[in-house]
């Protein structure tokens, strides 16, 4: 049996979490800790190594060293109950563009186990709470981006995990679209979900709760936006990121 | 000029650096030649006989010998009676049953053409028919041999003689068979496939924007699978004639020149077949349904063309492979002129050239 | 006096029912960096490739340097540099196999063009054995930029260049455009990071297939109208929920740590910020604040709707 780890206070707790590829360390020794309902940013250049944290707190890939909690259940020992408490999008892929959008919905609350009588109601609150009663006999290819995105997020959260990922989900969204997204972010964490976000739009980093900035490896800032700001004497986060990931 | 060799070799580097590809292309025909030949090789060995011999003297004693002392065949059992026959083959020891009638020494002296019986196991009716023709082989050997030993008058004149393949040597067939499913794959479905990479990877898009003509696109991509389809053809028959011990009887040169042509031909295929899709899976997907299948199963290097059914026959025509399949049958086996092929060689040339026109029409100067 | 290199007059075009560019049409000075801004889905890649010759028109036509984009396409190809939107260079090849296979099929040769990468392959020069798959994503943009370069265009164009990029290679990027502006080349760039607008000459707002507005980003900016005040508070979400019930509101987005506040009315900023205080229930501060050109993007997004 798997055990549940009794931590309630932390949602996501990393401990010198660690991951090597031949020679090469890819995360080296990283370690946070994301609270219930937290907006937490996760941010760094290209190839710093915030791909591979994500496989390795999501369950797909397997840490070289270190430990990582991640709603209640541990990455090494049970990645496949990992998988089930999270939701998880990413802006490449997340929907079937050749299924209609309530099919697509029907597909996701059954891979992640929500019982059969359930499942109609669910689809009906998720299509009316996102207002697209009108689209629900579409085909998602057929969706304008910004919908395809929101729909998406809806779809990543419809088993209620207490965590969500989103791996850069407004990239190339319109400005009004990427805003209408990010209030559905504070929805969720309003709710108490814990959103677990990457982005390149680094204005989205200033609506974070804290925000990481990892650099070859290793996570060099963690805090508060307002707080990054204050403590390199900066106005935005694009300085702050700038500053710290050109080292 | 330069723009054209700069593209031959960005080509060679892709076909090397790719060393699972390059191992399928150069592995795999020698695997295939040698899985044909010693696999699947129409030829028996060792297939297990009983005889009935009600006669019982000194020509069926003989005939006997000389039967199970080929490589061809092995005895299970004497019976003893007919009866016998039907339980010796449904224990599925034996392939083939002989019986050889009463008196059939004084018969065979009085030429009165004594009679053996052949009976084969008929659900395979490949094996049955080729270890027949073997039986008939061996008997005719040894009527040759008493007719010259005794100078007696011949006794039976045997009409049925495998021309050019006396032993129906399984070489004949598979070398010819391989050699196009190869050049086949290599030159269409790797071309078409290496095309649509191009547009699927986007640096087609980048080609075109370039002043590059489309006909040194083409030609830049097609060389090297002209160069690698050579080596492999060549492999290939090396691997027969010394491995396998395939004769080949005819011009050295009209074979090189008729392989290079069907080579040709089957790069135009797959040039058309690329102007026709957008990724790599649609071009596998139509060269293996669109090109292997019919490859292998109309071209004549399986079933014989004349044993189907008539629409089918029709539809053979249009596969370049079974032209390409007769020339390289006469030449290797028959060892013919260009003369005697020159119809098969015009049919492919025009198919080439036809396919190459359309390729060169379709080719999109811009995208969709 | 500035001449006009590209004009664009008109331009359609269609896939299906689906209308992807309608009726563009402006005009690109020599030297000038322009940009196209939008969302993915605006257009901008297809009135990129119509201009590069990729694509031709439904209706409408394109020139550049005097030579139309469909009739004089060969002629044009040897004049454009192109880098596409993904990585379109040969990954199984090394960065200086890449470079010279690019310079060879425009015949160009490296060393009469290398004033113009210099400054660029000079970055990724020490990588140059190392196949191009192989590179971090700020490289390969290098390589790329490096060879759609070496042949020494006159007009260089750029799809969504930064899109998938992290910010410090979108700066040195923006660096890299900035220098080959000097040499006068006439750059097009395309991007849906409205903040990239204004490292612009002069841009065009895309969306849904329609320039919304085409000016310098100084003048753009300097055109917005309406009241426009940043607001700050404790708890931004119920801040936010709070400005968009209020009456005064027009707008109320989130920008940054602060929100972006438009009304129908000029207020005094201190007097607005008390009302807003009481209706959020919440210690608010508020500024008026000149519009950025997202403010001015999104006003026009919704000015169309």
């Amino acid at each position: 049996m798997a055990k549940k780890t009794n931590d309630n206070k932390y949602v996501v707790s990393v401990k010198d979490l660690t991951k090597k590829f031949g020679s090469f360390t890819a995360v080296n020794s990283i370690s946070f800790d994301v609270t219930k309902g937290e907006i937490f940013g996760f941010l760094g250049a290209n190839g710093a190594g915030k791909t591979t944290a994500i496989k390795m707190l999501t369950g797909l890939s397997k840490p070289s060293s270190g430990t990582a909690i991640v709603a209640g259940y541990d990455v090494i020992k049970n990645p496949e109950k990992v998988k089930y408490k999270i939701g998880y999008m990413s802006q490449k892929f997340s929907l079937y563009d050749d299924l209609k959008v309530f099919e697509n919905i029907r597909l996701y609350a059954g891979i992640y186990g929500i019982p059969s009588k359930e499942i109609k109601s669910k689809i009906n609150n998720l299509i009316d709470e996102l207002g697209m009663e009108n689209m629900r006999n579409k085909l998602v290819g057929d969706l304008p981006l910004g919908w395809k995105q929101k729909l998406a997020f809806a779809v990543a959260m419809v088993h209620d995990p207490p965590v969500v990922f989103l791996d850069e989900p407004t990239s190339g969204v319109d400005p009004i679209t990427r805003r209408q997204f990010w209030e559905m972010i504070y929805k969720a964490s309003e709710k108490g979900i814990t959103v677990f976000i990457t982005t390149h739009y680094l204005d989205e980093a200033e609506y974070c709760t804290r925000a990481s900035i990892m650099v070859d490896g290793v996570i060099k800032a963690l805090d508060t936006p307002t707080k990054l700001k204050e403590n390199l004497g900066v106005k935005s986060m694009q300085e702050v990121f700038v500053k710290l990931a050109r080292g | 000029m330069k723009a054209f060799w700069a593209f031959i070799k960005k080509e060679y580097y892709h076909i090397i650096r790719d060393p699972r590809s390059l191992l399928i292309l150069i592995g795999m025909p020698i695997i295939q030649v040698i899985l044909f030949g010693f696999a699947i090789t129409n030829e028996i060995v060792d297939a297990k006989i009983s005889i009935l011999d009600k006669s019982k003297d000194q020509i069926t004693q003989e005939i006997s010998n000389k039967i199970l002392s080929s490589k061809y065949f092995l005895l299970s059992e004497y019976l003893e009676s007919a009866e016998q026959i039907e339980g010796s083959f449904r224990k599925g020891k034996i392939k083939l049953a002989l019986v050889f009638e009463e008196k059939f020494a004084e018969k065979f002296n009085r030429k009165e053409r004594p009679s053996i019986q052949i009976i084969t196991d008929a659900t395979d009716p490949n094996t049955a028919a080729t270890l027949t023709n073997y039986i008939n082989k061996i008997l005719l050997d040894y009527q040759n041999e008493i007719s010259i030993s005794t100078i007696a008058p011949k006794g039976i004149e045997v009409i049925t003689r495998m021309e050019y393949n006396p032993q129906l040597k399984g070489v004949y067939l598979f070398v010819p068979g391989t050699i196009v499913i190869i050049l086949m794959l290599i030159s269409a479905m790797m071309t078409s496939i290496s095309i649509a990479r191009e547009k699927e990877k986007g640096t087609m898009e980048v080609l075109l924007v370039s002043p590059l003509k489309p006909f040194m696109i083409i030609a830049g991509k097609v060389i090297p699978y002209i160069a690698l389809s050579l080596i492999n053809a060549l492999t290939i028959l090396l691997l027969g004639v010394f491995v396998f011990g395939l004769p080949i009887r005819g011009d050295y040169f009209l074979l090189l020149f008729e392989i290079t042509l069907f080579i040709i031909t089957s790069l135009s295929l797959g040039i058309f077949i690329s102007t026709l899709v957008k990724t790599q899976q649609e071009a596998l997907l139509i060269s293996l349904m669109g090109l292997m299948l019919p490859t292998i199963i109309l071209s004549g290097f399986i079933y014989p063309i004349e044993s189907m059914p008539r629409i089918l026959q029709y539809i053979s025509h249009v596969i370049p492979a079974k032209w390409f399949l007769i020339m390289i049958r006469n030449i290797m086996i028959k060892g013919v002129e260009i003369s005697y092929i020159l119809k098969e060689t015009l049919i492919l040339l025009g198919m080439t050239l036809v396919l190459m026109i359309l390729s060169i029409k379709k080719f999109k100067i811009r995208l969709e | 006096m500035s001449n006009i290199f590209v004009n664009i007059d008109n331009i359609s075009k269609s896939y299906g029912d689906i209308q992807a560019l309608k009726d563009i049409s402006f005009s690109v000075d020599e030297g000038e960096l322009f940009g196209l801004i939008g969302p993915d889905g605006a257009g901008k890649t297809t009135l990129i490739r119509i201009l590069i010759t990729m694509l031709l028109p439904t209706t409408g036509s394109a020139t550049i340097n005097g030579l139309d984009v469909v009739k004089d396409f060969k002629k044009l190809r040897h004049l454009i540099g192109y880098m596409p939107g993904t990585f379109s260079l040969y990954e199984d090849l090394t960065v200086e196999e890449n470079l010279k296979f690019f310079a060879t099929i425009f015949n160009a040769k490296i060393k009469d063009n290398y004033h113009l990468i210099k400054d660029i392959y000079q970055q990724i020069e020490p990588f140059k054995d190392r196949r191009a798959g192989n590179l971090s994503g700020g490289m390969k943009q290098k390589l790329a930029l490096s060879c759609a370069l070496i042949h020494k265009p006159d007009i260089l164009f750029l799809d969504e260049p930064t899109t998938g990029i992290d910010a410090v290679s979108r700066v040195e990027l923006w660096d890299m455009l900035k220098k080959l502006k000097e040499q006068n080349l006439t750059i097009i760039v395309s991007t849906p990071y409205m903040d990239e607008a204004e490292l612009c000459d002069k841009v065009a707002f895309m969306q849904k297939g329609e320039v919304m507005e085409i000016n310098t980003p100084q003048q753009i900016v300097e055109d917005y109208d309406i009241p426009i005040y940043a607001v700050k508070g404790d708890n931004f979400y119920n801040l936010l929920l709070s400005l968009r019930r209020m009456k005064i509101t027009r707008t109320a987005f989130p920008f940054g740590e602060s929100i972006h506040l438009t009304t129908y009315e000029e207020l005094n900023e201190n007097e607005l910020n008390k009302i807003i205080s009481e209706f959020s229930n919440q210690r608010t501060e508020t500024k008026r604040i000149k519009a950025n050109i997202e403010d001015c993007f999104m006003a026009k997004m919704l000015k169309n709707k």
